[in-house]
C-alpha cells in the first residue's frame, strides 16, 4: 500500500472516459489514487507530491496534525480547490475535479464536521436540497423517501424522514449528512473529523455504519485526531506532516504510540506530565448558581463549587449538560438567573455586557470554548487579537489613544514565547491553523497578571504537538499558584490533567470524583447516576455539599 | 467555487472600482449617443466642466465636501457592522440645528457663525441618528428600517419647521438669509483662481474630519472596539463590549458627520435653508463609502469622483442642450449603480483571470 512514482506503470488505462457509471468496470481496485497532488497557497505549501491510494471497499484513515493539509487535500478531491500539480485518478480514469457536484457525478461524497443542513426543513426536504429534479417537488419527496427506506435497511441508517432537522441530536443530523451523500450516489465517503462533535454512544453506532457501509461496497476515507477510531476502525492509514505524506500503513500492523510518533516526528508524552497540585485559599467560588438560556430552558441547575490556587478543577460531562453556560456565566458573558460568583473575595456584579470585562479585571482570564465564534475576530491582525479584550488597559496607550506599537511589541513577544506560527503579528488571524489560532488565545489569556484560569476544550480541533504544549502551560498556571478551572468533553484530558473532577449532567452537578476513579464511575456519573450512591454500602460518608449539588 | 486565493489589494481596490466607472460611462455614453450627441465630446465637456478651469475645480471640490461628510457617515457605522440609511435625514435635520445658530450669531463675526454652526449642525444630526440607534441596541429595530423611516419623519419636520416656524414671511418655506457679517470665507476670496465657485472653508473641515475617521477607527481603543463589533459581535460579547453602548455612540458620530454637510451647504452657500436642500447627496454617500472601502482615503477620492460627476454634469447639461439635466441624472445614477450596488460584478472575473495569470493550471473543462 505504500505508494512510489513507479505505481504508475500499473495504470495504463488512464486515458479512458470521465464519467464512471458502474464502477469496477475500468477494473482498478483503487476508488482514490492520487499522484503527485501539490497545492499552495501563495508561500505556503499545503499539499506537497502527495502520492495516496485508497482501495476501494475500505476504510481509509487520515491523520496529522492541524495545518499538516488533510482538510486541503480533501478539499482538492471534493473539487473545492484545483490542485497545482498531480493527478488524481478516481476508480482508474484520470479525473479533472471541477467543483463539488461534479466529484459527486464521480461518486466522491464528502460530510463536513459542520454540517450543512437547513435546520427548519425535514430531513426528506434536507435530502433532496440540491437535487430536487423536476418543478414540483411530490415525485423527489417520493423517490427520496423510498430510497431513505432502502438506505435505511442496507446500512442501519435510521433517521424517521419527517422529522425537523432542528429537532434531532447531533448523531442523527451525521446521519442525514451520510443519507444526503449516499442518495446522491457516493461511492467514496469523506468523512471529516465524524465523531468530533458525538457522544460515545453515537460514536460507537456510527463506526458500525461504516461497517455496514464497507459491506457493502463502499470506500471511506476518515480524517481524524483520534488514534484510537483509527485503530477501531480503518483498514490502512496515511500519515500526514507539513503538507507531506510521510507513510501509509495497513492499521494492523501499527500502534497508537508509533502513529502519534509518526505525526509529529518525535515521540510525544500522551499523558501530562502528572504531579499533584497544592490547593491554598479559595479564589473562584460559585453558590447556588442556576441560569436559564434565552428560550427559558433550565441549563445550570443549583450548581455550587469552588477552586482553590494551585490546583485544577476539571468539569467532565457529554456535551451539552450545561458546562458550555456554566463557562459563559463565570465568565461574565451571561447573566445567571440566581446564586451568586465570588472572585478573590469579592462578589462578581452582573451588569449587563460589561461584566465580562470587569471578571477580566477581578483577576480571571477566560478561554473560551470555541475560539474562531468567540475568541478570536477571524479578519484582524494577530496583534489585534492579542488584545481583544484587554483593550483599555493603559499599558495598550494612554487613554482612548490605542498604541499600535506597544500592542505589536507585547504580540511580537508572545509569538515568541509561545511559539505561534508563522511568527508574524501582521498576519491575519484566518490564515493561521487551527493549533495556532488556539495559541493566540491561550497567549493573551495566560501572559498577564491573573489569579484564576477558566478555560473551555483547550484542544478541541488541536493537534497533538499543539495538545502537549497546551497542556503543559495549563499545568505549569497551577504549578505558578494559579487556580484553574477546566471544561472539556474529551475525559482523557480531565482525567490527565485535574487535581478533581467534577462532572456535569443536565445542569446539576452529579458528583465530585478524583481523576484516578474508575472508568466505571466516570461512565456512570456522566450518564447522570452518582456512583457513591449507586454502590451499597460506603455512600454516607458522602459530602453533603455535593448531594446538594446533585439533587 | 470562491475559494481560490483572494485578489491582489490594489486590483480590489483600484482596478474594480475603476472597471465600474469605466462600464458606467460606456453604458452612459450609449444614452448620449441615443439622444443624437457625440457621447466622446460629451466626455470630454464633462471632464473639461469638472478639473479643466478653477471654476469647476471649486465645485467640484465643493460637492465633493459634502460627499466626504455623507460617506464617513456611512462608513463609521459600517465599521460597527450597522448600516446608516439615514445621512439624508440626519443632514436634513443638522440644518435646522446649523441655521438657526447661524441666524443668531450673524451679526457677530463668522468665525462664531462657523464653530456655533458646526457644532449645532453635528449635535442636530447627532440626535437624529442616535434615536434609531437606541432603537437598534435597546430594542432590535432594525437600524436599515429605522433609518430610512427617519429620513421620512425628517422630511416631514422639515417642511412643517421650514413652512410654519422659523420661516420667512412672505417666503415659500424657507429661513431668512444669513446677514453679511455671518456669512462663510469663500475660498475665492483667498485664492482668486476657484472665481465664482462655492468652495469655502467648510473644505477644511472635511479634510479634519477624514483624518479624524482615520485615527478614530484604526488609532484609538473606541475604533477597535467598534471594529470588533462589527466583525464579531459573539467575540465583542466576549471582549465585554458594551454593544449597546457602542451602536449609540457609532450612530451619533455617524450623525454628527452627516449632519456637518448642513455647515457646507445650506450656512456656506445657500445661506439658508431651504425645503429640500439635500438632494439626494446622503444616499450618494452610501456610493461613495462603498466605492471608497469604508476608508478615509477610499472615500476622498470617491467623493471627488461623485463631484467631478456632478460639477461635470451640469456643465453637459448646459454646453449641450440636447442632454437634459435628467439624463445628467441618468449618467450619475448609472456610476451609482456600477459602483455602489454592482461593485462586485466583476470579481469572478477577474478572479479567475488572476488565478489563471498565478500560474493556476486549466481546471474548467475536461
Amino acid at each position: 500500500m505504500i505508494e512510489k512514482p513507479e505505481d504508475i506503470a500499473r495504470q495504463p488505462q488512464q486515458a479512458a472516459g470521465q464519467k464512471l457509471e458502474g464502477q469496477g468496470a475500468q477494473g482498478s481496485e483503487l476508488a482514490i489514487d492520487l499522484r503527485g497532488v501539490s497545492k499552495a497557497f501563495g508561500p505556503v505549501q499545503a499539499n506537497k507530491n502527495i502520492f495516496m491510494s485508497v482501495k476501494r471497499n475500505s476504510i481509509h484513515g487520515i491523520v496529522g496534525e492541524n495545518g499538516a493539509g488533510k482538510s486541503t487535500l480533501m478539499s482538492i478531491l471534493y473539487g473545492f480547490y484545483h490542485a497545482d500539480a498531480g493527478e488524481i485518478f478516481v476508480n482508474g480514469a484520470k479525473v479533472q475535479i471541477k467543483d463539488s457536484s461534479h466529484a459527486l457525478e464521480l461518486g466522491i461524497g464528502m460530510v463536513h464536521q459542520h454540517f450543512m443542513l437547513v435546520d427548519n426543513f425535514t430531513v426528506l426536504e434536507n435530502i433532496i436540497l440540491g437535487a430536487e429534479g423536476g418543478f414540483l417537488l411530490a415525485k423527489s419527496l417520493k423517490a427520496a423517501r423510498d430510497e431513505m427506506e432502502r438506505l435505511a435497511k442496507d446500512y442501519g441508517l435510521e433517521v424517521d424522514p419527517d422529522a425537523l432537522v432542528e429537532d434531532l441530536s447531533v448523531g442523527q443530523q451525521q446521519r442525514v449528512e451520510i443519507l444526503k451523500a449516499l442518495y446522491r450516489g457516493a461511492e467514496v465517503l469523506i468523512m471529516d473529523e465524524p465523531t468530533g462533535v458525538l457522544t460515545p454512544t453515537e460514536a460507537d453506532h456510527l463506526f458500525k455504519i461504516f461497517e455496514q457501509l464497507r459491506a457493502q461496497g463502499k470506500t471511506i476515507i476518515l480524517i481524524t485526531h483520534k488514534l484510537r477510531e483509527i485503530m477501531a476502525i480503518t483498514d490502512s492509514v496515511s500519515v500526514m506532516r507539513r503538507g507531506e505524506i510521510v507513510t501509509t500503513l495497513e492499521t494492523s500492523k501499527t500502534s497508537p504510540d508509533n502513529l502519534a510518533e509518526l505525526m509529529v516526528g518525535r515521540r510525544v508524552e500522551m499523558d501530562a506530565q502528572k504531579t499533584r497540585g497544592n490547593p491554598a485559599k479559595k479564589v473562584l467560588e460559585v453558590k447556588n448558581l442556576s441560569m436559564t438560556d434565552e428560550l427559558g430552558v433550565p441549563r445550570v441547575k443549583n450548581v455550587s463549587f469552588d477552586v482553590r490556587a494551585g490546583e485544577i478543577v476539571g468539569i467532565a460531562g457529554v456535551a451539552g449538560n450545561g458546562q458550555s453556560q456554566l463557562l459563559e456565566v463565570i465568565s461574565g458573558m451571561d447573566e445567571p438567573l440566581l446564586g451568586e460568583i465570588w472572585i478573590n473575595g469579592s462578589r462578581v456584579e452582573f451588569e449587563g455586557s460589561r461584566t465580562a470585562a470587569h471578571v477580566r479585571h477581578l483577576g480571571l482570564a477566560h478561554v473560551p470554548e470555541d475560539r474562531l465564534k468567540t475568541g478570536l475576530v477571524a479578519q484582524f491582525e494577530e496583534w489585534e487579537n492579542s488584545i481583544l479584550g484587554y483593550s483599555e488597559e493603559p499599558k495598550y496607550g494612554p487613554g482612548q489613544i490605542l498604541s499600535l506599537r506597544a500592542a505589536r511589541e507585547e504580540a511580537d513577544r508572545r509569538i515568541e514565547k509561545f511559539d505561534i506560527r508563522p511568527p508574524n503579528c501582521r498576519l491575519k488571524t484566518a490564515n493561521f491553523s487551527g493549533g495556532n489560532q488556539q495559541k493566540i488565545v491561550l497567549a493573551r489569556e495566560m501572559d498577564r497578571e491573573l489569579d484564576i484560569l477558566v478555560v473551555g476544550q483547550p484542544t478541541r480541533g488541536v493537534d497533538i504537538g499543539a495538545i502537549e504544549f497546551i497542556h503543559k502551560q495549563i499545568v505549569a498556571m497551577r504549578d505558578a499558584g494559579k487556580a484553574v478551572l477546566l471544561v472539556s468533553v474529551e475525559l482523557d484530558e480531565i482525567r490527565a490533567l485535574s487535581d478533581r473532577v467534577l462532572v456535569m449532567f443536565d445542569g446539576k452537578i452529579v458528583t465530585e470524583l478524583s481523576p484516578d476513579a474508575s472508568e466505571r464511575e466516570f461512565g456512570l456519573s456522566m450518564a447522570g447516576v452518582d456512583p457513591h450512591e449507586d454502590a451499597d454500602t460506603d455512600t454516607s460518608g458522602a459530602n453533603p455539599d455535593l448531594k446538594e449539588g446533585a439533587q | 467555487m470562491s475559494t481560490h486565493k483572494p485578489l491582489p489589494r490594489w486590483v480590489d481596490i483600484a482596478l474594480m472600482p475603476a472597471l465600474n466607472v469605466a462600464l458606467a460611462f460606456v453604458v452612459g455614453g450609449l444614452a448620449v449617443a441615443a439622444v443624437g450627441e457625440d457621447p466622446f465630446r460629451a466626455m470630454q465637456v464633462l471632464i473639461f466642466g469638472a478639473f479643466g478651469y478653477g471654476e469647476g475645480w471649486g465645485f467640484t471640490l465643493h460637492f465633493a465636501t459634502s460627499f466626504v461628510f455623507t460617506g464617513l457617515a456611512v462608513a463609521v457605522a459600517y465599521h460597527a457592522g450597522l448600516f446608516n440609511i439615514g445621512g439624508e435625514g440626519q443632514a436634513y435635520v443638522a440644518g435646522l440645528g446649523a441655521i438657526m445658530v447661524a441666524l443668531w450669531l450673524d451679526q457677530t463675526h463668522w468665525v462664531f457663525v462657523l464653530v456655533g454652526s458646526t457644532f449645532a449642525a453635528m449635535t442636530f444630526g447627532a440626535i437624529w441618528a442616535m434615536i434609531p440607534g437606541y432603537l437598534q441596541a435597546k430594542r432590535g429595530s432594525h437600524i436599515v428600517i429605522t433609518t430610512i423611516m427617519f429620513n421620512f419623519i425628517a422630511s416631514a419636520f422639515m417642511s412643517y419647521m421650514l413652512a410654519q416656524v422659523i420661516t420667512r414671511p412672505g417666503a415659500n418655506a424657507e429661513t431668512e438669509t444669513i446677514a453679511e457679517t455671518g456669512r462663510l470665507p469663500l475660498m475665492s476670496d483667498f485664492l482668486p483662481v476657484f472665481t465664482f465657485s462655492p468652495l469655502n472653508i467648510t473644505f477644511f473641515i472635511g479634510i479634519l474630519s477624514l483624518i479624524f475617521v482615520y485615527v478614530l477607527i484604526w488609532h484609538t481603543k473606541l475604533g477597535y472596539q467598534i471594529r470588533t463589533l462589527g466583525a464579531n459581535p459573539e467575540a465583542a460579547r466576549y471582549a465585554g463590549i458594551s454593544a449597546v453602548a457602542i451602536i449609540i455612540i457609532v450612530m451619533a458620530i455617524s450623525g454628527a458627520l452627516a449632519g456637518l454637510m448642513a455647515v457646507n451647504e445650506a450656512v456656506g452657500v445657500q445661506k439658508r435653508l431651504g425645503v429640500g436642500y439635500v438632494q439626494g447627496f446622503g444616499f450618494v454617500g452610501i456610493a461613495v463609502a462603498f466605492m471608497g472601502r469604508a476608508h478615509p482615503i477610499g472615500i476622498a477620492l470617491a467623493a471627488l469622483l461623485f463631484g467631478a460627476l456632478y460639477q461635470g454634469g451640469q456643465e453637459l447639461a448646459f454646453v449641450m442642450p440636447s442632454v437634459s439635466s435628467d439624463l445628467v441624472v441618468v449618467i450619475q445614477a448609472l456610476v451609482i449603480l456600477f459602483t455602489g450596488a454592482m461593485s462586485e460584478m466583476f470579481k469572478p472575473v477577474l478572479l479567475r483571470l488572476f488565478n489563471r495569470a498565478s500560474g493556476e493550471p486549466e481546471t474548467v473543462g475536461d
